[in-house]
């Protein structure tokens, strides 16, 4: 494998930790709230392209649309669960702790995942979704499938998207307002919930991408597929920061880079424990520096 | 011309009087003086005043309409404003954002937002610090921010919660100056707590001596300066050396 190769890898699984992370921070920012309902968020954006079915093979439903419309579709689904789920139960835990709310995000999730698990049944179901994207194309002369590279211009170009939206638009300053210290910008009369419900809505629309990725990818729907990206853009919101967006985002392309180069030069014995490797790596980021590596400022502890 | 009054507020923390029978009203134009040793109550009033705490018992009127019970973002879009103790700037935002999302959130366009985040760094004279990240300034500039961000939307309240802390003399005294042209010029009610009674003296038309959650005693700055009874509270706590009482009140 050139290092070309290994670049693009380290630049694609990074892409993905990187929009799960933001999606989980851009929750945390406003409202403490670290979300575990999120990868099942993404499960559910998959499957909202079949009809329910116990079958072993998919009944495409919205899958068959064409790409301008399925992308759009799988986002609003996204967001649109995403803002119900704060409309239906966390809008009511406002004002309980972090762990309360955290707790109630286990809790949804697995309403979430049983309620698939009820239409869908749990076994895995292949599903063709944008198939066109898994041939491959040559860059630099590495040759890669082009959904490596769409994952990475897509990563790239919401990144670019959110930092404009953060930065130029009224909500965008109201949000990082309300991030920093909800209870000030609320108080100087920024409506919160409608920051909220658009942080919701972003989040949701990002596990709608995610779920894009991910299921062309891998071409499978399966009710627990969110479950690895959103524990390891949890990982990436902790050790970028809780409530940094920049943070994650950095966070999360370093642990896509560490367990692509890690699958690459460990001796091929040593390869089935990677993961072991990346998380005692997280470990020792997190003895050397336990506020993460970009931490928010507006959580440092006031004297 | 505006008047906001505390009518017999008493605010009870489980069993604990934090504040009995408090009433006291400050009009449009006016600076009023809230002056009482530690743990008096004074912030404890500023909160119920400001909707950041409902009172047990009592009424906050506003031009004799209710406020208690209003939430603080509905009192501060009723025109009345506050400022705390150590600023509780958005440190990561650029002092502008910091007016600006204020501004917004009071309803204003983005450009109006803006522009009136502009003239208002201006009018403070602090329009060389719009850009910079408010978690870096000093901590009188933060204070001033935090000023001229209650000062958004043109309040017809302003409670300053011990903006003074911490300041020298020169510091205080500029301080002054500013609070005396928020009143005169835009015709705002300000309540002042401080701790420096030499500048509540200086600066107030009226004060209020709060001890032990009641008003002990309420007057112009000569009457103040006279009382037996201030002069007793505050003796009574000669432990607080940090407060310049015995300069303030010889």
């Amino acid at each position: 494998m050139s290092a070309l190769q290994i670049m693009f890898d380290a630049l694609s699984l990074g892409s993905l930790y990187a929009l799960g992370a933001l999606g989980i921070a851009l929750i945390f920012g406003v409202m403490r709230l670290v979300n575990f309902a999120h990868g099942d968020v993404i499960a559910f954006c998959v499957f909202a392209l079949l009809w329910p079915s116990v079958d072993a093979i998919a009944i495409v439903f919205a899958g068959n649309l064409p790409w301008f419309l399925l992308i759009p579709f799988v986002l609003v689904m996204g967001a649109g669960l995403s803002v119900l789920c704060e409309f239906v139960v966390f809008r009511r835990f406002r004002n309980t702790n972090p762990a309360t709310m955290m707790i109630a995000s286990f809790a949804l999730g697995f309403v979430i995942r049983y309620f698939l698990l009820m239409l869908f049944s749990s076994r895995p179901k292949s599903i063709s979704l944008l198939p066109e994207l898994s041939q491959p194309v040559t860059v630099l002369g590495a040759r890669i499938p082009l959904l490596q590279l769409i994952t990475i211009l897509v990563t790239v170009g919401v990144l670019v998207g959110l930092t404009v939206f953060l930065r130029r638009t009224r909500f965008g300053l109201e949000m990082r307002a309300a991030a920093e210290n909800f209870t000030m910008a609320r108080m100087l009369g920024v409506r919160a919930n409608r920051v909220i419900m658009v942080a919701f809505a972003l989040s949701g629309a990002l596990a709608g991408a995610i779920a894009l990725i991910l299921g062309s990818q891998t071409g499978t729907a399966n009710i627990v597929m969110g479950a690895n990206v959103m524990l390891m853009a949890f990982i990436a919101t902790v050790i970028g920061g809780m409530g940094s967006l920049a943070g994650a985002v950095l966070a999360g392309f370093l642990l896509g880079a560490s367990a692509t180069l890690l699958q690459a030069l460990l001796p091929p014995e040593a390869r089935a424990f990677r993961d072991a490797f990346v998380y005692g790596a997280v470990i020792l980021v997190l003895i050397f520096r336990p506020q993460g590596i970009l931490s928010a400022r507006g959580m440092k502890e006031r004297v | 011309m505006s008047e906001l009054s505390a009518d017999g507020v008493s605010v009870a923390f489980a069993g604990l009087k934090a504040l009995s029978e408090v009433s006291l009203k400050v009009s449009s134009g006016q600076i009023l003086g809230l002056i009482g040793p530690n743990g008096a109550g004074k912030t404890t009033l500023v909160n119920v005043l400001t909707g950041f705490q409902a009172p047990t018992s009592g009424a906050v009127l506003l031009d004799g309409a209710s406020l208690t019970g209003a939430e603080a973002h509905e009192v501060r879009r009723r025109g009345i404003a506050r400022t705390f103790q150590g600023g509780r700037l958005f440190r990561d935002l650029p002092v502008i954002d910091n007016l600006e999302v204020t501004g917004l959130g009071l309803g204003l366009s983005r450009a109006a937002a803006i522009r009136e985040a502009e003239e208002m760094l201006d009018w403070i004279g602090i329009a060389s610090l719009a850009d910079r990240i408010a978690g870096t300034l000093p901590y009188t500039d933060e204070r001033r921010v935090a000023i001229g961000r209650a000062l958004m939307r043109q309040p017809k309240f302003l409670l300053l919660d011990e903006p003074a802390a911490g300041m020298s003399a020169q510091e205080a005294n500029d301080l002054s100056d500013l609070i005396r042209r928020i009143a005169r010029e835009r015709d705002c009610g300000v309540l002042l707590i401080e701790h420096n009674v030499g500048l509540v003296l200086g600066v107030c038309d009226h004060i209020v001596v709060l001890d032990s959650g009641a008003v002990i005693e309420t007057g112009p700055p000569a009457a103040i300066r006279a009382s037996e009874t201030v002069r007793h509270a505050y003796m009574g706590t000669a432990a607080d050396t940090d407060l310049p009482v015995q300069e303030a009140l010889v």
